[in-house]
């Protein structure tokens, strides 16, 4: 009796504890990235990575030849992806230098290899971290660029890809934060002046931009899972024969 | 160790059966471990081809270009150069290239695609030493009235004809070894690759 | 019948004690029939060590301690991990392996260490089989904390930065100690570098001579079993215990097939989520270190946020609390222990309870969080049941287990979490319930109403 109420009782209080320990919520929400890994789509995402975001930022881990897995040649890829070397086993640098950069900017354009991989967080995967970046910005005229981004709030980076998408503007609602402070918060973005493309367009150029930058983040991904299935397969073989080792060897024991 | 768990004829063979496919998997295992140890991307990159102008290249001079760590010459000789290498076949160590290392479509004692351009790795075949130009003929390179012109390797003496033959009773074995190269065009001369898409 | 083979054995056999190690080893060590699920995590421990090991002297081929900028602005170090990630062939699994590695070394020592807890392998005579392995468990936590310094990462760069200023919290020394730790005024490529050292040969030499200690210390006595019956006790005519089995081929066997379902997982984790949902690479540590960018949560990797949580824990307030705590353990020793012990425990409640009201609170932080791992080096001497194997303990172990086991793993999620008043207030909670558990112990282990434990082991 004495020891079940202890043991209760010490339920009780994890029990009671745990809603002490619940995580508040962060107040941006990420759309879901529809990452395709077709070869159409990586090879739209990868032009529109040398087009638009070469200039400023480095993927200097990345060879130009590593593009053949979206299944281009070298040719193509010396005529219309590589601008900033001469060979094609030469990483994506940039021209920029870092410290010309960090003036121009006040900080230097990271380096994109691996962006996919380094925002992950809990609100959601570095694809979809990026894909709402990509598709947040909104015009600001207080920010040196005159942009401003939902996601990532006083970026620097300018919206390069405005003339595809066209100008965004945020609805801000002022709300009472329930201790009787007035606080401004984004309701939506709305589209003031259309672009080249459609809005539906213009997602699915992102979303070919964000699976190349999920592509570059790991290029041997898919090779991984192939070797993954080709693995445990033999594993699992393996382990039903040292089962039936272990039972006839464990015979005589009683 | 004792002999009756294996005489067990079921033990046996799975013993037999589970270390077959346990050596292939650990064998499949290995593969990354040994290719990492295989030429890296970057290696690979460093060692790409490399291309050579030789627009201004006048008849006499040389040129060197770096391929693989290593110094690449191009040497554009004049015709009273080439003339010489009928002359010094006696001379010569391996007239014919036969024990060269050379590409298959290197042929002749020019020892070259164009008879012009002598395309050769500039390292002795004695113990790596760079050799030294010593292209006058005869006494003014301060090699003997006999010298046709030539490399002169200082480390250990061993000299080399102008299509880079190596002379008789030298440290030196072989012939300097050629290169694979291609010509892309008049006037430029990719180093490291047999032909253009190769 | 001499056989070329036999021939050579012999000839090995007169000048090396070949054929009597592999005896006394394993063809005729006599291990307990009767080891369970538990019993598998020692032998997947010396798996692993062996793949950390042999991972990373390929990774070593090609990594590069550097912390200087590259020509792309990046850090050399974390460049050379993106190089082995996509230029050298096969560096990828190479990578994944030892980063997997790495985790499943704590999860494999965890159920490990939770084996002997249950079963009291601990107890006499085997406390040094004990002491040897909580050695090998600091060492552990060494080899990891510098080994995630170097791929050069933001969580790499402030996970050292923030627990090598922990140093500084040591009164008088603190601050130099710290300087001296890092070799630099702050985390740098002097660090990066003295880390690499240190994981790659130093600590790892350590761990291999600890581990053939452990081994051998365990060989000298033999081991537990599921019910803490010494096997020893009843021999056979020819001196074999009744039931015991010989390791080879018996525990061989088995561990083999153990080995194969623990690659099941290990694969499963390193061919379909590497990134083990942020827990093994963390997403933050893929942006290269920024010494002028501090992360807005910088946690510790999983395997020691338990710790690290009894560390947050300590506030100036909850110095009282453990104030009382040494208080309580200064007057039972007083009234029970030896001499001796009422000296050393005088000595050093004075100390502690004093010491409270001078030194700041992170230091005495940084002191609890030690002595969460170093208590428990003294389980052998704290556990006065008279039986050893949980099988025959009475409720009040049970429950004290079950507890410690709940807390450590509050507190391990509490470690990933930000810090927040409520979450404080919790982990400050389950530090006392933890220590508890430690310092109650002769207490409740000798109240407790025990089972008789049986002469010969059960199931099988």
């Amino acid at each position: 009796m004495i020891r079940t109420m202890k043991f209760i009782r010490s339920l009780a209080v994890a029990a009671l504890l745990l809603p002490l320990v619940a995580t508040a919520s962060d107040e941006i929400e990420l759309d879901k990235a529809p990452i395709s890994f077709d070869q159409k789509s990586l090879q739209h995402g990868a032009k529109l990575f040398v087009n638009y975001c070469l200039s400023c930022h480095g993927a200097s881990s990345l060879r130009y030849n590593r593009l053949q897995d979206l299944g281009l040649s070298e040719d193509q890829i010396r005529d219309n992806l590589m601008f900033t070397a001469d060979k094609i086993g030469e990483p994506m640098a940039i021209a920029m230098r870092r410290d010309e950069a960090k003036k121009w900017f006040g900080t230097a354009p990271p380096d994109l290899t691996i962006i996919a991989r380094a925002r992950g967080s809990e609100l959601g995967s570095g694809a979809d971290w990026l894909y709402s970046y990509l598709r947040g910005f909104y015009r600001d005229d207080q920010r040196p660029t005159g942009w401003n981004n939902r996601v990532f709030a006083n970026v620097g980076m300018p919206h390069v890809l405005w003339e595809l998408q066209g100008t965004q503007v945020a609805n801000f609602v002022t709300e009472d934060d329930g201790q009787g402070n007035k606080m401004k918060r984004l309701e939506k973005l709305e589209l003031a002046k259309p672009g080249t493309l459609s809005p539906a367009e213009y997602d699915k150029s992102v979303a070919d931009l964000v699976s190349f930058l999920v592509w570059m983040g790991e290029p041997a991904q898919n090779t991984r899972k192939e070797i993954g299935y080709a693995v445990i397969a033999v594993l699992i073989v393996l382990a039903g024969l040292t089962y039936a080792m272990k039972k006839a060897f464990w015979k005589d024991v009683h | 160790m004792s002999d009756d768990t294996k005489m067990d004829g079921g033990r046996r063979t799975l013993v037999i059966a589970t270390s077959a496919v346990g050596g292939a998997a650990a064998a499949g295992a290995a593969v990354p471990f040994l290719a990492s140890l295989t030429p890296s991307e970057r290696a690979k990159a460093a060692g790409a081809p490399v291309e050579a102008d030789i627009s201004k290249l006048q008849p006499g001079e040389m040129m060197t270009v770096e391929w693989r760590g290593k110094p690449v010459w191009i040497l554009r000789r004049t015709p009273e150069q080439l003339a010489t290498l009928k002359k010094d076949t006696d001379l010569l160590a391996d007239p014919e290239s036969k024990r060269s290392d050379q590409p298959l479509y290197i042929k002749g004692e020019a020892r070259s695609i164009k008879p012009e351009y002598l395309v050769v790795i500039g390292i002795c075949t004695h113990l790596g030493c760079s050799p030294g130009a010593k292209f006058q003929a005869g006494a003014e390179s301060g090699m003997g009235t006999d010298w046709p012109g030539g490399f002169l390797c200082p480390c250990h003496g061993s000299t080399f004809d102008l299509a880079a033959r190596v002379f008789k009773n030298k440290p030196a074995p072989d012939n300097l070894p050629i290169p694979p190269h291609t010509y892309l065009s008049d006037t430029r001369i990719l180093i490291g690759e047999d032909s253009k898409g190769a | 019948m001499t056989t070329k083979s036999q021939e050579l054995l012999n000839w090995i056999d007169e000048r090396f004690p070949l054929t009597s190690t592999w005896k006394e080893h394993l063809s005729e060590y006599y291990a307990p029939k009767n080891f369970n699920f538990w019993y598998f995590f020692g032998s997947l421990a010396l798996l692993v060590l062996v793949i950390q090991i042999v991972t990373g002297i390929f990774l070593v081929m090609h990594y590069k301690p550097d912390a200087s900028l590259n020509a792309s602005g990046i850090p050399v170090a974390f460049a050379s991990v993106e190089y082995i990630m996509r230029d050298v062939p096969g560096g990828w699994i190479i990578r994944y392996l030892h980063s997997t590695g790495a985790s499943a070394f704590f999860i494999v020592v965890y159920m490990h260490m939770f084996r002997g807890l249950l079963y009291g392998s601990y107890r006499k005579p085997r406390e040094l089989v004990w002491i040897f392995g909580a050695l090998i468990f600091l060492c552990l936590m060494a080899e990891a904390f510098m080994g995630y310094l170097l791929p050069w990462g933001q969580m790499s760069f402030w996970g050292a930065q923030v627990i090598v200023n922990l140093f500084s919290a040591v009164p008088l020394i603190g601050p130099d100690l710290s300087i001296w730790i890092r070799g630099d005024y702050v985390v740098s490529d002097a660090t990066l570098n003295r880390f690499f050292s240190f994981h790659v040969i130093a600590v790892p030499l350590v761990l291999l001579g600890l581990v053939a200690a452990h081994l051998i210390a365990l060989h000298e006595v033999g081991s537990n079993n599921p019910d803490g019956v010494e096997i020893k006790k009843k021999k056979d005519a020819n001196g074999i215990p009744l039931d015991g089995i010989p390791f080879h081929p018996y525990y061989t066997v088995k561990d083999i097939f153990g080995v194969v379902v623990f690659l099941i997982f290990f694969a499963a984790i390193v061919f379909f989520a590497p990134e083990g949902g942020g827990y093994f690479l963390e997403s933050n540590n893929f942006f290269p270190a920024d010494p002028l960018k501090t992360p807005p949560h910088i946690a510790p990797v999983w395997y020691f946020t338990p710790f690290y949580s009894i560390l947050r824990a300590v506030t100036s307030d909850f110095l009282m609390v453990l104030q009382l705590g040494m208080a309580g353990i200064w007057a039972w020793t007083l009234m029970r222990a030896p001499a001796v012990w009422k000296a050393v425990v005088t000595v050093i409640a004075v100390l502690v309870i004093g010491g409270m009201f001078f030194i700041d609170a992170k230091f005495w932080g940084v002191l609890m969080m030690g002595a969460g791992v170093v208590v428990l080096a003294f389980l052998p001497w704290l556990d006065r049941s008279p039986v050893k194997s949980i099988r025959y303990k009475g409720a009040l172990t049970k429950i004290a287990i079950a507890i410690f086991v709940v807390v450590f793993a509050i507190l391990g999620y509490l470690g990933v979490q930000p810090p927040s008043p409520a979450r404080n207030v919790v982990a400050q909670v389950c530090t006392v319930l933890y220590f508890l558990f430690f310092a109650l112990m002769p207490i409740y282990s000798k109240l407790d109403k025990t089972k008789p434990e049986p002469e010969r082991v059960t199931w099988k």
